[in-house]
Formats: structure tokens, sequence, C-alpha cells
């Protein structure tokens, strides 16, 4: 028997909505170039499931270690609200940069410290800053709405460089060095050992605490990077919104991808994947209108399709099925 | 006699291996029945099916003479089919009680009636003689205590067939006695009992009749007392083997008493584990740590390796006095600890046997060096030929294979590491005649190497055929020595004991 690529079904169900946009609307997947930049749906796409791709792709390795982390979403809205902050006082842009990918870093740490070292439970352990990190961006900002004036910052989100779109490129960056750094060396093998069996990975010698908290810091940074983004995009720190469900979407992403939430094996091009299905969908229900608050239904009905299709309960069931027609 | 359980033709097979090969097996009401092959021969996968755990690919299953076909154990259950598995398939962090009654709990209405469900936990584990809080935690209690609990579970019900597969793996002498005066019981009340095991004393002990299988086929079905001991061996491993060749190992040479220790401890000890001890392992000596359950065996190779930490004391590893407080201290030190607790101390299920083979020696070397895909692959194949390891290839998720073949694994794991001092907890647990032989092999050639090998085994022969001195532990108290020439099973016996005469 053939073993059959677990990034089938995301990759599947990806092309499949494609397809279905393209058919209910040939100019959905229309590329065009304007003023030496591309645009177009799919480019949107591209640029908007950006910010998810990255949030993504650290809590991939959260999810791999058998964590979880809720508090991406107030992270990126605490790094965005440092961005503001440091951009109105004058402060040059990498210093900025820098200062929100930190903010971002001390987040992960300070969930990695609370799960690894005290025991506490993942979901209640991020779930402390999920709540009070939008307080932190409040006090940053003073309650207030920034808007950010600086040419170059914005860029970063809405930019083009060759005529491609920036964010995506930098996300893209993001995943190939990600990529290299997890499987050029063997951490992430580590990874997966310690969300395969925590307690073998110790009794084999591995530091499975520091290789949990090394996760969650490296998830607060991406967090943190999409916050950069998301205030880019925008051009404003809005501690209120921004971020606002973006560790449903980052989960969402993780798990349609084929990473599984009881830890072990991860598969970050699966994750990629399944952000873009994400955003492709939200924007499929924008353009055809369906209002905000009933589009979470059809984005429950995807991912159950995924996840039920992943599972070998269900596939053994549908074989079954099949058999027995073929047999009568 | 009538024939209780007939199974005819069952095939099964996995992607890359054919676990089960048209196989016949029968058990008659009132006897016990040795189901014997060697690791991977596909005992457990023939339990499995017959018990819905998966479905058989063919064949025909009849009890009673009525054909049967259970969809999950406890369907299997349902049917008077008891059952013990190879992996004690317990929910560690329920209490011992809820574990023996789970999923039969007394009660009306959805309501439980704890008085009623604690009272038959301590029933089921009267009959066991053990001796055992029925409020603990599954998951603290030791693996032998776990597998107690288990096989009580399986009592608990009104079975027409037992099926207890490596019950007893993990067991001293005592409970296997407790174990095999009850199966007599339940012989003479008209039960089946199917017992695996790869201890042939056992088998001679306690069983009728037994069904050899090799490599998923059915070699024969035999009367016990008919089938002479080295010919059962022969039809496991499918080969003539002669006498010489199970024969009592040459007794290990005494080491180097020059040499420094390799492992020293002094004063070593933590409150309620294991009194102050002082040990010394040079290189090239297998020194056994003998003791009963429960005697302080597991807690002195946990402190050694750095996995609880000691209230007093010192360890020098080479002459150099360290601390190790961790097991990665402990790694990078040189030694090596395979645990006796394969499911939850050893395992990483779904990785592939390559990943678990490596994990050790990576973690020691460390993030940054990774061992190339050759290297890894060399690994792979030196150990999986040197140990025999069956595997369809070394990608497999080790939770793939049979549960001796996942124990050489661990094996091979830690020697992957050359560590200077390996401690070996219970190493040959489910591990079949041929393999046991070679392991004790590979163990003496270790030891010519220079290694220092620490041997935890609850099989006092074992223990007396492979080290050249035994530490005794009592009572959490390192309490004697036996060297050399005084090491008799007697002998080790009557130390363990505390009746030493
Ligand atoms: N779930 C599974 N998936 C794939 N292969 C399997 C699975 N379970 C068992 N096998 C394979 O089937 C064969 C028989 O395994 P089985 O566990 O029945 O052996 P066993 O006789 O019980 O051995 P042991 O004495 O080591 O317990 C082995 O080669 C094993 O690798
Ligand atoms: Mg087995």
């Amino acid at each position: 028997m053939k073993v059959r690529s677990p990034l089938l079904w995301p990759l599947a169900g990806f092309v499949a909505l494609l397809l279905l946009n393209a058919v209910f609307n040939p100019a959905f997947l229309k590329i065009t170039l304007l003023d030496g930049h591309l645009y177009g749906v799919p480019v949107d796409i591209l640029v908007q499931g950006s910010r998810t791709m990255l949030v993504a792709l650290g809590m991939t390795l959260v999810i791999a270690t058998g964590g979880i982390d809720l508090s991406v979403g107030s992270v990126v809205a605490i790094a965005g609200a440092v961005c503001a902050v440091l951009l109105q006082d004058g402060h040059g842009l990498a210093l900025t940069l820098v200062a929100a990918v930190g903010a971002g870093v001390l987040a992960g740490s300070a969930n990695g410290l609370l799960v690894a070292r005290l025991g506490v439970q993942p979901i209640v352990a991020t779930l402390i800053l999920m709540v009070a990190g939008r307080g932190v961006a409040q006090l940053l900002v003073d309650g207030q709405v920034i808007i950010i004036a600086s040419a170059p910052f914005e860029f970063l989100a809405n930019g083009f460089v060759l005529g491609l779109p920036l964010a995506p490129l930098l996300v893209a960056a993001a995943y190939v060095s990600a990529h290299l750094l997890l499987r050029r060396t063997a951490l992430g093998l580590f990874v997966e050992a310690v969300g395969d069996n925590e307690q073998a990975s110790r009794f084999a010698g591995l530091a499975a605490a520091r290789i949990k908290t090394l996760a969650y810091v490296f998830c607060g940074a991406c967090a943190g990077g999409a916050g950069i983004l998301t205030a880019a995009n925008i051009r404003a720190a809005d501690a209120y919104r921004a971020g606002e469900n973006m560790e449903l979407d980052a989960i969402f992403a993780v798990v349609v991808g084929g990473t599984a939430l009881t830890g072990g094996r991860f598969l970050i091009l699966g994750t990629a994947i399944g952000a873009l299905l994400i955003q492709t969908l939200t924007t499929t229900m924008y353009n055809l209108g369906v209002p905000p608050a009933v589009a979470p239904v059809p984005k429950a009905l995807l991912i159950i399709g995924v996840a039920l299709l992943q599972s070998e309960r269900t596939t053994r069931w549908l074989r079954g099925l099949a058999g027995r027609k073929e047999a009568a | 006699m009538s024939e209780l359980l007939e199974l005819r033709g069952v095939g099964k097979r996995f992607p890359g291996v054919v676990a089960l090969d048209d196989v016949d097996f029968t058990v008659r009401a009132g006897e016990i029945h040795a189901l014997l092959g060697e690791n991977g021969a596909g005992k457990s996968t023939l339990i499995k099916v017959l018990t819905g755990v998966y479905p058989a690919d063919e064949g025909e299953f009849r009890l009673g003479g009525a054909s049967i076909r259970p969809g999950s154990p406890r369907a299997a259950e349902e049917l008077g089919i008891s059952t013990v598995y190879q992996e004690v398939n317990l929910v560690p962090s329920l209490s011992v009680a809820e574990n023996i009654t789970l999923g039969r709990q007394p009660g009306r209405a959805g309501l439980l009636n704890w008085r009623a469900i604690r009272r038959r936990a301590r029933a089921a584990l009267a009959r066991l003689e053990l001796d055992c809080d029925v409020d603990a935690e599954l998951g603290a209690l030791s693996v032998a205590h776990q597998q107690m609990v288990a096989i009580a579970r399986a009592l608990d019900t009104r079975a027409r067939l037992l099926i207890l597969d490596e019950p007893t793996a993990s067991l001293d002498e005592h409970e296997v006695a407790e174990l095999f005066k009850i199966m007599r019981q339940l012989r003479a009340d008209g039960l089946g009992i199917v017992f695996v095991t790869h201890f042939l004393d056992q088998v001679y002990a306690v069983t009728d009749r037994l069904t050899v299988l090799r490599n998923g086929a059915r070699v024969g079905e035999f009367a016990t007392a008919g089938l002479p001991r080295l010919e059962l061996v022969g039809r496991m491993l499918g080969r003539e083997v002669s006498a010489a060749e199970f024969a009592a190992q040459g007794a290990a040479s005494p080491a180097d008493h020059a040499a420094p220790p390799v492992l020293a401890t002094h004063g070593l000890g933590r409150r309620g584990a294991v009194a102050p001890f002082d040990l010394s392992l040079r290189g090239g000596e297998v020194v056994g740590l003998g003791g009963l359950l429960g005697s302080g065996r597991t807690e002195t190779a946990r402190l050694l390796f750095g996995l609880d930490r000691a209230d007093s004391g010192t360890i020098s590893v080479h002459g150099a006095p360290c601390r190790i407080d961790s097991p990665r201290e402990a790694v990078r030190l040189g030694l090596a600890f395979c645990s006796e607790d394969r499911k939850a101390e050893g395992l990483l299920p779904n990785l592939s046997v390559r990943e678990n083979l490596l994990i050790a020696q990576q973690g020691r070397r460390g993030a940054l060096r990774a061992l190339t895909r050759a290297e890894q692959e060399q690994l792979c194949a030196h150990y999986i030929a040197a140990l025999q390891i069956k595997t369809p290839d070394p990608e497999t998720p080790v939770k793939n294979l049979s549960g001796g073949n996942q124990q050489k694994v661990l094996l091979a794991r830690w020697l992957a590491t050359q560590p200077a001092v390996i401690i070996l907890d219970e190493p040959t647990r489910g591990i079949d005649v041929g393999a046991k032989q070679e392991i004790e092999q590979l163990i003496a050639g270790l030891r010519a190497d220079g290694l220092a090998v620490l041997f935890i085994s609850s099989e006092i022969d074992e223990v007396v055929r492979n080290c050249s001195r035994v530490l005794v532990l009592r009572e959490r108290r390192l309490t004697g020595e036996i060297a050399d020439g005084d090491l008799t099973a007697d002998h080790l016996m009557h130390l363990m004991a505390g009746t030493h005469e």
C-alpha cells in the first residue's frame, strides 16, 4: 500500500475552492499587471492571508509539542501597539521592528515559563495572556486607536518588490527559514519527540522543558511579526480589534494542514496550505456578500469536512462502503 | 473434551507484513493453552483480531459452537471473552477501583454506586492476594502492580474464555505463583485460558496444550507434556537447537579491580525512596541489582540517572565528582538507562523505528549537530541486523512493531549512545527465547568492551547467569552483596527475602 501524503486533503480542498470560485466568477483567478504590480483576487488572498500564515507557523510548533497558544491574537495587538507608540515618538524603523518582535518573544517566554517550567495547562496558561494581553495593549496606546503615518512601515504590509507583494514574500522567507532550522538540525525531531511522548523524551536525555519553552517563544515571535504586518496593513494600532480571532484561524490552519492537536508530527507546508485555504474561504464569502455574522458557519463546515477526511476511522468507513458496493 | 474456541483460517495483513496467514487455533473448555512464538510471530495479533481490536481479513471464529465476530473488545467481553492485552490498556489517571470496574460499574440510572465499586475492586484484588489501595491513581503504581490490576479487571467478569497476553512479563515469582493458583482454579471451573509467555518454565508449569506460531503461520498444536523443551524451542525458531546453545553462559569474569570505578556513589540516597548507599561499578563488569518488587531497585536506578533528585550523598563518574540532576546530564556523562516501562518512559509511538533508535544519541550530540541521513540509515541497519529487529522497514512507526521488537529498539537506542555505564531495568521483558540469548550475548560482548552494566531483573536465574556480583536491596535499603563464588539462585533468594540462614 502506498502511503498517501497527509498534504493531499488540504491541498485538494484548496484547489477545489479555487475552482469553485472560478466557475461562479471567471474573474476570480484573473491576475493583472497594473503599474508594474500584480493585482487580483489571488494576490489579495496571499496578502491578506500572510498574517494568519505567520501566526500559524508559530502555532504549528506549539501544537506539535502537544500544547496550544490562545494568546497570539493579543500578542498581535501588543506588537502593533508597540510599533505605534515607538514610531509616534520618532524612533527608527529598525528599533521599532525589533521591539515589536521582542514583545512577542517576551510574551512567548511567559507562556513557556508557565507551561514548561511550572506545569500549567497550556490552555489555561495562554488564556491568561489572551485576556491580560489586550489590557496591556490598551495601556500602551492609552485606549486610543493610534494612526501610524510612516511610509516605510506601511510598505512592509502593502508594498511591492519587483511587482510582487512584499508581505507574502516576507512570510514565505519565514517559512523557509523555519523549515531549514527545524529539518536541517535535529530541532524538528526533538519537537516531535516531545509532542509524541514527553516523558519518554526526557528519559532519552532531551531537555523537554527547554524545547517546549522554545516553541512558545518562537510562536510569540511569529505573533509579534504578524502584529507588525497587521498594524502596517491598516496603518494604525487598534488594541481592541487587531488580531481578533486570529488564534482560532491559526489553530484551524494547523489542524487542517495535517498536524494533530495531540502533538507529535508536524507539517509546516500543510499549515501554509491550511492558512491559504481559510483565507480563500474568507475572501470568497466576502466577495459573495455573506454577512460577517454568518461567515463562521461555512468555515466550520469546511474544517469539519477536512478533519473528517483526515480521520482514519472515516476513511476506513468510506472504504468499507465503497468495497460493499463493489461486492454487490 | 469440548472445543470452546475454534478459529479457522484466520488471516490478517498490515502494510508490508503478513501478520497472520491461515491460522487455525482451538482451545478446549477446562484447559490452559499456551500460545507461543518468537517476537513478531503474530500472537498478539491473533488475540486482537479475535477480540475485535481490529477486523480479521479472513477466517472463521466459533465460541461454544456459535459463530462470533466481535466488533470491539467490549463486544468480545459481552460474549464471554475476557482479555488482558500485552500493553496494559488502562487509564493511568483513574483510580485502581475505577479501572477495574470501568465500563461495567455497578449503579442505577446513570448514578454510580461508589461503595459497590470499591467493594468489587477490593474483592477482585483480594483474589490475587494483592495488597493495594483501590483509591490510588493507577499511573502512580509500578508496572508490575498495573499488570496485576489489569489481571484483576479481567477476572472481574463472568467469562468463558480468559486470554492473558504476557501477563507475567514484569511479575515476581510470588505474584506469578498467585496468578497460577487462580488460573488452575479457573481451569477446574471449566474456563478455557489462553496464555502467552516467553518463559518456558511457566509453559511447563501450568499449560496443558500449546500452539506454536512462526511468521504468522501455525507450526502445530502439541500436548505440553509430550514436547521436550529443546524441541519446543526448535519449533519456535524454525531450526534445530542444541542443548549447549542454551546452557548457562560462562560465568562473568571478575572485573579488573585495579581500574578506577566508572561510576561510584557515596551515601547517595533519597528519603522515602532509597536509604543512602555506596556503590561502585567498574568497566567490564555486570552487576546485578536484586530485590523483590518494591524493594527500591527502580528507585535506585532513577536516582543514578538524575530522574529523582538525591537528598544526600555524592556521585562520581570516572573518578570525577559530578552532579546528575537530569537524564540529559546523565546521558552527557555517558550513562544510559533502559526503563522497564516501555510505553510510558520509552517509546515515541508515532515516530519511526529510525527516529526512536537515534533519539538518545542525537540528544547527546545536541540539536545542531544533526546526524546525516546516511549516518542515520547506517546506524539503523546496524542495530536492526545486530538485534534482529523485525520491522518492514526503518520508517515504520514503532507502535506497529510487536512488543518484543519494541523492546529491542529501546535497547538499541541506548547502545547507540555508546555509553560507559548502562542501567538495564528488565531488559529482556517480553523478549523471546532466541532474542534473549542474543541479548545476553550482546551484554557479554559489551562487558568485554569495557562497559559497566547495572542489571535489574525479576528473573533470578537471569541475574545469576549474567552478573559477576549482585547487590541486594530489601525494603529500600542496600542490605548485602553476593560476589562471584557465592552467587547462586538459592542464596540470592534468601538474601532478597531476608531469610538468610
Ligand atoms: N498495528 C499494526 N500495524 C502494522 N503492523 C503490525 C501491527 N501490529 C502488529 N504488526 C506486525 O505484525 C507482526 C506480528 O505482531 P504481533 O504483535 O502479533 O507479534 P507477537 O507474536 O505478539 O510478538 P511479541 O512476542 O513481540 O509480543 C509483527 O511483524 C508486527 O510488526
Ligand atoms: Mg505480543
